[in-house]
Order: C-alpha cells, then structure tokens, then sequence
C-alpha cells in the first residue's frame, strides 16, 4: 500500500508549505480516511503537483495535479506529504 | 414501440464532463425530474429515439470519479449499479469523458467494466484537448480497453448519431478485468457471490464494500454481509484506497501506450489570467457583491412586469367568470379558490426563472467553483461551506429549490445546518408583505438625493435575513456534534462560454419541478383557506344576507357598503373568522385584531407551505 509515515511528520514537508508556484512530488498521507478520498480525484503518489495560488483568505488553495486544477483546504493540504521532484 | 421494449441506458461521467450537454442532446425536452426510489434523490430521465423502432431510456446520474459515494446524491450510483432488481438498472452504460482529463474519467470506466456492464466510451471536449496540443490514439484506446469509444461534441452535437449507433444493438462487454480479485479477498467474494447470485466478483466485492448504504439489501443482507466480513476480518473501507492506486496504475500504463502527445502546459493561461482577477482578495469580493446585486435588482425588478401581467391576467379572468359562470358553489370553488391558487403558483415563475437563469449562467461558466473556492473560509466561520452559497442564493427566489440544492453538500452537518437557515432569506413571496409594510411605514422621501428610503429599508429587510441565517448558523454549529470530516477536494474547470441552450433546459427543469411540487400544495392550502373563508358552522353564516340587512336598515347605506357589510360580516362568522377570533386575546397586546389574526393565519400557511 501507500507510505502512512507517522515518524516523520515533522521534517517531511507537505503540501500546506508550498510555494505559490512551486512544483513537487506527492509522497503519502498522514490520513488514511482522507487518502481515499485524494487519490480518487487523482493524487497519487508520485505525481508531480503544484501550488498555484490560494484563495483570498489563504484558504483553500488551488493546485494543479496531473495536469488539471483542483481546490483544497490546507486542512486537506497539511496531510498531503511532498518531496522534491 | 412500446415500454418493455425499451432499452435503459445510464449516463455517468465525472462532474464538468459536458454530461448535462450531452444528455439535452439525447433526450431534447423529453426529460423528466423524479424521485430515486428508498432516497430522496432527485434523478433525471429521458426518452431518446435511437432508431426508427427503437427507444431508450435515458438515466442521467450525477457526477462521480467513482462508485464510491461522497454526497448523498452520489449514492445513488453505486444503488443503481449493484441491485439488477432496480427499475434503473441499465441494459447499457455510456461514460463520459473530458478527453482534456481522460485519467480522472477513465477510473469510473474501470470499474463499471470490472462489473460487466455493456459500456460505450464517448470521448467529450476533443477540440479542446487538440486545442491544448494533446492527442490520443482513440483506435489503440479501444482496443486495449476492449470497448467501443465514440467521438462526441456535446455542445455542438457533433458524434451523437454515431453514439446512437453504438447503442441500438447488444455491446459486447469487455472482456477485460482492471482489478483482480484474487488472494486473501477471493474466499470472501466467492461466498457474497455465491449467496446473493451475482454476475461479477467485482459485484460482489461492492457488496462488501459497501452494504452498510445500499438501501435494496434487507436488514438480513446486510446482516449476511457483515458475519461474513467478521469471519475473513474484512471491514467496509478497508482497500479501497489500494483499489484506487492499482487502477490509477493501470490507467497509466494505458495513457502512456495511447496518448502520442502531451497538452503544452499553458494551454489554459485564460483561465489562469481570470483567476488572477476573479479569486483576487478584493476584486474578488467586489465582482461576487455586483454579480449578487445584479441577480437581487434582476429577480424584483425584471420580474416585476411579468409578474403584474400573471396578476392583471388572473384577475380578469376571475372576473369574466365570475360574470359567465352561474352562482354555486362548485363555481365559487372555481372563481375563489382554485383560480387564486394557480395566480399564487404561477406568479412566482419570472422569479423563479430569472433566478435559475443566473445560477445556470454561472454554473456553465465556471464561475460557481470560484464563488464556492472564494467563499469556503468565510461560511465556515459559520457553520456552513463554500457550497451553502448557491443554496442560500436560491433562497431568495424560493426555499424549495434551494433546499434541493444542498444535495451536493457531501458533509452531514454542513448540509443539515444550510437546510435549517435557508428558509431564513427572504424567499420572494415574503415581497408583498414587505412592500406593504414598507409603503406604510416608511416615508417615501429621498435620502441623499438618490436612494430612496424605501429602497434602502428594503435592502436592510433582506440583508436581517441573510444575518439572521449567519447567526443562527453560527449558533447551530455550536450545538450539532459530529464527527464526520468535511472535505473540499474540488475541480476548478477551465472558463467555458456558457451553453444556451442548457441553460434553456436548467430553467425549464427548475420552473417545472417548482410548479408540480410546490403547486400541488399551494393549490390544496389555497382552497382549503377559501373552504375556511366561506364556510361557517352556524345558521347566521347562510342568512348573513338577511341578517346584515336587518341590521342596518336604519342606517341608510347604499348598495355598495351594504355588499361590503355582508361580507365582512360572512368572514367574521366562518372557520377562518372563528380561527381569528380565538387567538385574538394573543395577538391583542400587540395592537391586533382578529383580522389580522386571520392574514396572521393565512399567511402563516403560506408561508409553511413554501
């Protein structure tokens, strides 16, 4: 199955500290409940995803995951794990 | 041709796939809204002519990337899918998909193909993927996923008699299966299927996964299903997520093999540059504010004339009956309560309309995934989210509609708490009462020179509303505990110019619905008021005539105020009247009388009925 790293939590970035226009590599999930539901709409791990910009209040946010744009909360965000691509 | 003959055929796609285009070019207006049977969910069929002789029912499902439910109207589809006893259950199956997108779309294929249905894949939106620089091997696509794939233009029309084609005879189900079922799931399915006489183990394995919804399987079933799972120490849920990555896996070694070229990643930049404008943290609020005052002076301002035309109309039919039709009862019915009923329904249609209008507008668009994007922060602060917003704009036409529309909202609570406040804006037919009170009341002087005081006491009416719906939002989310999650995983689709003609069909689908359902209703309260208003339990309501003019003699009134006299003196002694009279102590601190008691009533009805 897919990684559920729960060690790492604090040094693995996420998707919640991205930077407007930043590009990275999706991971795993600290959440499995939500990870379901994530990767059906298309985040799977080892997809490339960007940031591209948030809404005006910093929430949600608007990423772009194999090649089309989808909205999130960062409560959604923080459970998306990243590495560098 | 007659109905057993006819063939059923379901339409699935993910949202924002053309499939409502896709479905009006199918079906025309032959379409009908009705209610899915064990839920209250809205579910739209039509008729479609594929052949001389043959017809098929059309079922339109509502949008899902797969059989797993998130809303409550996305339940729906995995119903239809595993009960082959549903009145729904399909002979064929059509996914559509967004050819700019096929990965996401191509994860519902999979699954229906692993269930065996006979499924023809219509590939939707291929100008703009050329547009985008994409392009697909459509012969390898069908072959590697043994299924016939049409070309289809949607909006245009384009492809629709192909489809048709495909559809008029058998289809040959794949032969292909995406997900296997094998190792320590194989014993377990083999029983499920075994007990409950299934095609596919595929079928059998939603079972599992899913019984604890399925609303077709008894409590015995159900009971079946779980003894079963405990024995093989398998939960609901459990793989689901493995399931998903093992098709995704699969859908990408095909789109490597069929797509021979990638979209250039700016294809899209419009979309990006409105963004920028569209979501900006003032511009942003600014454009949703103008927009909402457009919709606001657009449903009572716009409307307003063919609203008074409904009225005059009504009325001078009321009256060129009251003259042609002989006295009685039965054509009192007629004249006084039937005929007042279908004004008080038929009068709120421009609203309606104007109202649908816009929101189809936006929707088509694209531009109600921004408002929903733009929004979310702010209304969950308040109990509610981005997607209570077209809810709560629908509330102003009408809280029927708007209630309908909260089926979207996939989490229980958020959902619960819109349908409680909605009723709180200030639904159209609450206009009247405010216009009355407001001529009364307020002075019809200038304020500023421009806006009159009217106007502005009118708008405060509305906005007491809105605050009163926030407010109370706020207050039940304090009180109502859940634990469930609340997701906004959402698609932002690229800016479209909105298709008419949907919005033609989104307008008559709407006013239809709101006519027959809320009709119904407001037509038996309008009749049984006019019951109340003009019958009475005693004697002196019959010979309230004789009465009066016994009464009055002395007084020397003319004809006029005599007509006047009998007839307050017939309220006074009806049901309606008696209503009043009794609750007048109650409403008496107030200044009331038991006339108003009676419009207290009525509108009260009224008011409910809506």
């Amino acid at each position: 199955m897919f990684i559920i790293n729960l060690n790492k939590v604090d040094v693995a970035r996420k998707v919640s500290d991205m930077q407007i226009g930043e590009k990275a590599i999706i991971t795993g999930f600290l959440d499995e409940q939500l990870s379901t539901k994530l990767l059906e709409m298309g985040f799977i791990p080892g997809t490339t995803i960007q940031f591209n910009f948030s809404a005006p209040l910093g929430d949600p946010i608007c990423v772009t995951v194999s090649g089309y744009d989808l909205s999130i909360r960062m409560d959604e965000a923080s459970m998306i794990l990243i590495g560098n691509g | 041709m007659d109905d057993h003959q006819r063939i059923k055929v379901a339409l699935a796609g993910k949202p924002n796939s053309g499939k409502s285009s896709l479905f009006n070019q199918l079906t025309g207006l032959n379409q009908k809204t009705g209610n899915f049977p064990g839920i209250t969910v809205e579910m739209k069929t039509g008729v479609c002519q594929l052949s001389r002789n043959q017809k098929a029912e059309i079922i339109d499902l509502p949008g899902v990337y797969t059989l797993y439910p998130r809303s409550v109207d996305e339940k729906i589809v995995a119903e239809i899918f595993s009960n082959n006893n549903s009145i729904f259950f399909p002979d064929r199956v059509i996914v559509l998909a967004d050819a700019t997108n096929l990965r996401n779309c191509l994860l519902l294929l999979t699954q229906l193909i692993d269930l065996g249905f006979p499924t023809v894949l219509a590939l939707n939106m291929m100008d703009l993927a050329v547009k985008s620089g994409q392009s697909v091997d459509v012969g390898k696509l069908s072959k590697m996923l043994d299924v016939p794939v049409v070309i289809v233009n949607a909006r245009e029309g384009h492809g629709i008699d192909e489809l048709k084609k495909i559809l008029v005879n058998p289809i040959k189900p794949s032969g292909k299966r995406v997900f296997n079922l094998n190792g320590e799931l194989a014993s377990i399915v083999d029983e499920i299927k075994n007990h409950f006489k299934l095609q596919s183990e595929y079928e059998a394995y939603q079972y599992i996964q899913q019984y604890p919804h399925l609303s077709f399987l008894s409590v015995e079933d159900k009971n079946f299903i779980n003894d079963v799972c405990e024995r093989n120490k398998f939960f609901h849920g459990k793989f689901q997520g493995a399931e998903t990555i093992h098709r995704f896996g699969f859908i990408q070694d095909l789109l490597n093999e069929v797509i021979l070229e990638l979209p250039k990643p700016e294809w899209n930049l419009r979309t990006r540059q409105l963004d920028r404008i569209l979501t900006h943290k003032i511009w942003g609020y600014i454009i949703f504010l103008g927009l909402l005052f457009v919709i606001f002076q657009a449903i009572f301002s716009w409307a307003q004339q063919p609203m008074d035309l409904i009225d005059y109309g009504f009325a001078e039919l009321g009256s060129f009956l009251n003259q042609k039709l002989p006295n009685g009862p039965f054509f009192d019915l007629i004249t006084q309560g039937i005929l007042p009923g279908l004004a008080g329904i038929i009068i709120f249609i421009p609203q309606i309309a104007i109202l649908f209008a816009f929101v189809s507008v936006l929707e088509e668009s694209g531009y109600m995934a921004r408002v929903v994007f733009i929004m979310d922060k702010i209304m969950r602060k308040f109990g509610l989210n981005g997607r209570s917003v077209v809810p709560l704009m629908s509330g102003w036409a009408c809280a029927i509609p708007a209630i309908m529309a909260t089926r979207t909202i996939d989490n229980w609570k958020d959902r619960l708490i819109t349908i409680f406040v909605t009723p709180f804006m200030s639904c159209s037919a609450r206009l009247p009462v405010y216009a009355i009170l407001v001529a009364l009341i307020i002075p019809s002087d200038q304020f500023l020179g421009i806006l009159s005081l009217q106007g502005i006491t009118m708008m405060g009416l509305y906005l007491l509303g809105f605050l009163a719906a926030i407010i109370s939002a706020y207050i039940m989310k304090l009180i109502i505990q859940s634990k469930e999650r609340s997701y906004l995983v959402m698609e932002l689709p690229t800016y479209r110019m909105p298709k008419w003609s949907n919005v033609g069909y989104t307008i008559v689908d709407k006013t239809k619905a709101f006519v027959f359902e809320a009709g119904k209703i407001i037509l038996a309260i309008s009749v049984i008021l006019w019951v109340l208003a003009s019958y009475g339990p005693s004697e002196k309501m019959n010979n309230a005539e004789s009465i009066v003019r016994n009464e009055v003699v002395s007084e020397g009134l003319s004809e006029l105020e005599l007509q006047n006299r009998i007839a307050s003196y017939r309220l006074e002694q009806s049901y309606a009247g008696i209503i009043g009279k009794s609750i007048e102590p109650v409403i008496q601190p107030l200044g009331y009388d038991w006339k108003i008691g009676i419009a207290l009533v009525t509108s009260f009805a009224a008011r409910e009925v809506l």
